[in-house]
């Protein structure tokens, strides 16, 4: 069955089940995201990608919410500026967004203020660098789940990472805080391959912002590898 | 059963050991990263040890106003301690909690599984020793068509509920078709006491209609809404009541299976409603074959939540049935066709499935007698705060604000002037002396802009600084957030941090524009009931007294 609506006042068809962010793509309309990724499964955990509906209490996140018939949707309304606005604002007074560039981009078009929350409590983390294969650095992450999900259901099945913590304190956890190498994790390098904010980083990566050559790097990551315990 | 196993292992060790915890997550094929996931998650789960005894005491504002903090000082001097951390005996543990549903009996506190009322700090003594007082229900109005059992019967008897009318709603229930119950509930208009006021007839027909074998009742018991309490005394002092409710909505929706969710902070309510499951087995109450009624089988579990406000929310207490962290789902789908196990499932507020078996029992006609037409059947309000008598009111009849509070409550304390009237909850809106003569409907409610809630009017007195009740409130949000979506996770910290300055008379120029913003944001593009009134009560407060978040006595340094 086609579903008829109209974005931003353009009258649109599309299939039963369809997303408001696949209808807008259909008429070059893109709606921003944060959390949203082709692989892992959608949540509608960062609201970036809300959009208004005529009749609607509160605004709808794009990613998550299916066409209906005769709906009319407003993708860059007030309403849906000033949350995509405080919501980067929010954000950007908790974490440290410097290595997402994406976000950097969306905080120039949205006119974000950077330092719109003075004296803000930041989320703070040590820089976890416990295996040869990468570093993570949860002061840069965005709680987008993504490795998670990744490291789970939606491609490896190895559930060596949970969300944890609650609210402000959200976080992403391993049993009991347990280094990686002491997890299930295989190393596949899912988790890193996803992450948006550079909160999870290769080694390579890493070494390579310290000045390390090629040579040193994989000498580096050599040792590292025997030092790893047996599974 | 994740989350069943792990309060067990919590109540046996006052904590869940590495050890315990990795036995738990390969016994039930759980993933370990998710069990610590689980862990973390409820706050009466601790992977550290704690103590023998931990003693809560609330911090939600009817307590604070009459002196909680106080209390709290009090015990930790004379268990030469500090707040969350165990004496060198290891024998206590003192925690400030958000409102245990106690709020009648301010301030309130819980020593261990033991409620206790009136925990002032003069009582640290005998709280201490566990000698303290527990709290009884109080309930006023004039008639009482639905409280009319407590306080009368044994809760715990099914004989007293025999003789006391009970189950007669659910015999006549069963010499009707399904079809017809929910006709009955429809004519009623009997609308849900959760919050949320969905009519139950849909919520029912919807549920019978959807295509499975499997399908749930669900009773919500999860009271966590600050100020709220009128579900603990219906779960304690007529709990049979509720089990006819979930009778009734299995057989209506032909489901072989419900569980009671009651929370972690409400354990005398779980020991009796353990009796009142065992003795409906035994009179075939439950199980199969129901009272003679050949197919009609129906079992009930009871689980208890671990300290997560948000597992009220429909979808997030589903999650935590199945054993996971209690985040609320993406609706649609809805519950009624994908909820528990992702199966049909009514789910329905306790206050709600005890008018279920009222209607029943007296009929569509003489239940619309209760209420007023847009608002039929009796309700329950939850009065606490600054007024002569704290309580839970059944209400049956139009009746004002006004007539509430000064005709049947005594008015306030001291004959003090009245400032601010928390309304519906934390969730809900302050509102202030002009708005006394409003009645307490959907229809005039809604008419205003509020909303009833819970049924939460929790009054402040002219002495009262509103500003200390904001920062309680924006505590109690920021401490409850699940973290799911950004506006909520992010916003009611900051809204907090905002609140916090504005209380200390510290307000930075903006301040109020940033709470503003902020607010609008959770309210608007949160994912669930929680983000999106998170903000309710400020903004009101913002509205009445923009002064307030002005105010600098506080140099900025
Ligand atoms: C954050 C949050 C907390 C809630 N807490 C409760 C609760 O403790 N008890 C309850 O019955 N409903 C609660 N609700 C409402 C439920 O989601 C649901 O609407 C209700 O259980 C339905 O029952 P009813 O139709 O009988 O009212 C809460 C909703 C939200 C968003
Ligand atoms: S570590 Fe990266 S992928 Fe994982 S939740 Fe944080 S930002 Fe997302
Ligand atoms: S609104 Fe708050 S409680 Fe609800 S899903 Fe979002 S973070 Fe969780
Ligand atoms: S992209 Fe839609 S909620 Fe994150
Ligand atoms: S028990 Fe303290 S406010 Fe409810």
């Amino acid at each position: 069955m086609t579903v008829k609506l109209s974005i931003d006042g353009k009258p649109v068809s599309v299939a039963e089940g369809t997303t408001l962010m696949e209808a807008a793509r259909k008429i070059d309309v893109d709606t921003p995201v944060i959390c949203y990724h082709e692989a892992t499964t959608s949540e509608g955990l960062c609201r970036q990608c809300v959009v208004e509906v005529d009749g609607w209490r509160v605004l709808a996140p794009a990613c998550v919410t299916p066409v209906s018939q005769d709906m009319h949707v407003h993708t860059d309304s007030e309403r849906v500026q000033h949350a995509r606005r405080t919501i980067l604002e929010m954000l950007n007074a908790t974490v440290d967004l410097s290595q997402a560039p994406d976000l950097q981009i969306q905080m120039d078009d949205y006119q974000a203020d950077r330092q719109r929350f003075p004296n803000a409590q930041v989320r703070d983390a040590q820089v976890l660098d416990d295996n040869p294969f990468y570093v993570r650095d949860y002061e840069k992450c965005v709680m987008c789940w993504r490795c998670v999900q990744a490291c789970g259901d939606d491609l490896q099945f190895t559930y060596s990472l949970s969300t944890g913590g609650r609210g402000y304190e959200s976080k992403i956890s391993t049993f009991f805080d347990a280094p990686m190498p002491e997890t299930t994790c295989v190393f596949c390098g899912n988790c890193v391959a996803v992450c948006p904010s550079n909160a999870l980083v290769s080694k390579t990566e890493f070494f390579m912002d310290q000045g390390l050559n090629y040579d040193q790097i994989r000498q580096e990551k050599r040792k590292q590898r025997k030092q790893m315990p047996r599974k | 059963m994740l989350l069943p196993a792990l309060l067990e292992a919590q109540n046996r060790y006052n904590h869940i050991s590495k050890e315990h915890a990795s036995l738990i997550g390969k016994a039930l094929r759980v993933p370990l990263a998710d069990v610590t996931g689980v862990i973390e998650f409820y706050t009466l789960l601790f992977d550290k040890p704690t103590a023998e005894t931990i003693i809560r005491v609330c911090d939600s504002p009817a307590c604070s106003l009459a002196g909680s903090a106080e209390s709290v000082d009090a015990l930790t001097a004379q268990l030469n301690t500090t707040p969350n951390q165990a004496t060198p005996d290891g024998q206590f543990f003192v925690e400030s909690v958000p409102c245990l549903g106690m709020c009648e009996h301010a301030p309130a506190a819980l020593r261990g599984e033991e409620p206790v009322s009136q925990a002032t700090a003069d009582k640290a003594t005998s709280l201490i020793s566990g000698d303290a007082e527990a709290p009884q229900g109080i309930i006023y109005g004039d008639e009482r068509p639905l409280t009319a059992r407590c306080g009368v019967v044994v809760p715990t008897s099914l004989e007293d509920y025999l003789e006391h009318d009970g189950f007669a709603g659910l015999h006549n229930v069963l010499a009707k078709s399904p079809e017809d119950v929910i006709a009955d509930i429809k004519t009623a208009g009997l609308m849900g006491r959760g919050g949320a006021a969905f009519p139950t007839g849909i919520k029912w027909e919807g549920a019978a209609n959807a295509l499975d074998d499997t399908k749930y009742i669900v009773c919500n018991a999860d009271e966590s809404e600050p100020g709220t309490f009128k579900d603990r005394v219906i779960l304690e002092e007529d709990p049979f009541s509720v089990l006819e409710g979930m009778l009734t909505a299995a057989y209506t929706i032909s489901a072989k299976k419900g569980y009671i969710f009651i929370r972690g902070e409400y354990p005398r309510a779980q020991r009796i409603f353990e009796q009142v499951i065992a003795a409906a087995y035994e009179q075939n109450y439950l199980g199969k074959d129901i009272q003679g009624v050949e197919g009609f089988d129906f079992d009930l579990e009871m689980r208890s939540g671990a300290g997560a406000y948000i597992c009220g929310e429909e979808t997030a207490l589903f999650e935590a049935i199945e054993g996971k962290r209690g985040f609320p789902r993406i609706k649609p789908p809805f519950p009624t066709t994908h909820g528990l196990f992702n199966k049909p499932t009514a789910i329905n507020n306790v206050e709600t499935l005890a008018n279920v078996s009222l209607l029943m029992r007296i009929g569509p006609d003489q239940y619309r007698q209760y209420g007023t037409e847009g608002s039929p059947g009796p309700r329950l309000f939850c009065l606490s705060g600054d007024v002569v008598k704290p309580g839970v009111y059944e209400v049956t009849e139009k009746t004002t604000l006004r007539e509430l509070i000064y005709e049947q409550a005594g008015g306030l304390v001291g004959k003090a002037e009245l400032q601010a009237i928390l309304f519906g909850g934390a969730a809900g809106n302050f509102i202030t002396p002009a708005q006394l003569d409003l009645p307490l409907t959907f229809e005039d409610t809604r008419a205003a802009q509020l909303s009833l809630g819970s049924g939460v009017v929790m009054i402040f007195n002219g002495t009262r600084d509103i500003r200390q009740a904001l920062v309680e409130l924006g505590h109690f949000f920021a401490h409850e957030s699940c973290g799911k979506c950004y506006p909520c996770q992010l916003g009611t910290q900051r809204q907090l941090e905002i609140l916090e300055r504005v209380n200390h008379g510290a307000a930075l120029p903006g301040d109020l524009e940033r709470l503003n913003d902020v607010g609008w944001t959770m309210t608007d593009a949160s994912l669930c009931g929680l983000g999106q009134t998170a903000a309710t009560a400020v903004l009101s407060a913002m509205e009445h007294w923009p002064e307030l978040f002005e105010e600098i006595t506080v140099s900025p340094n």
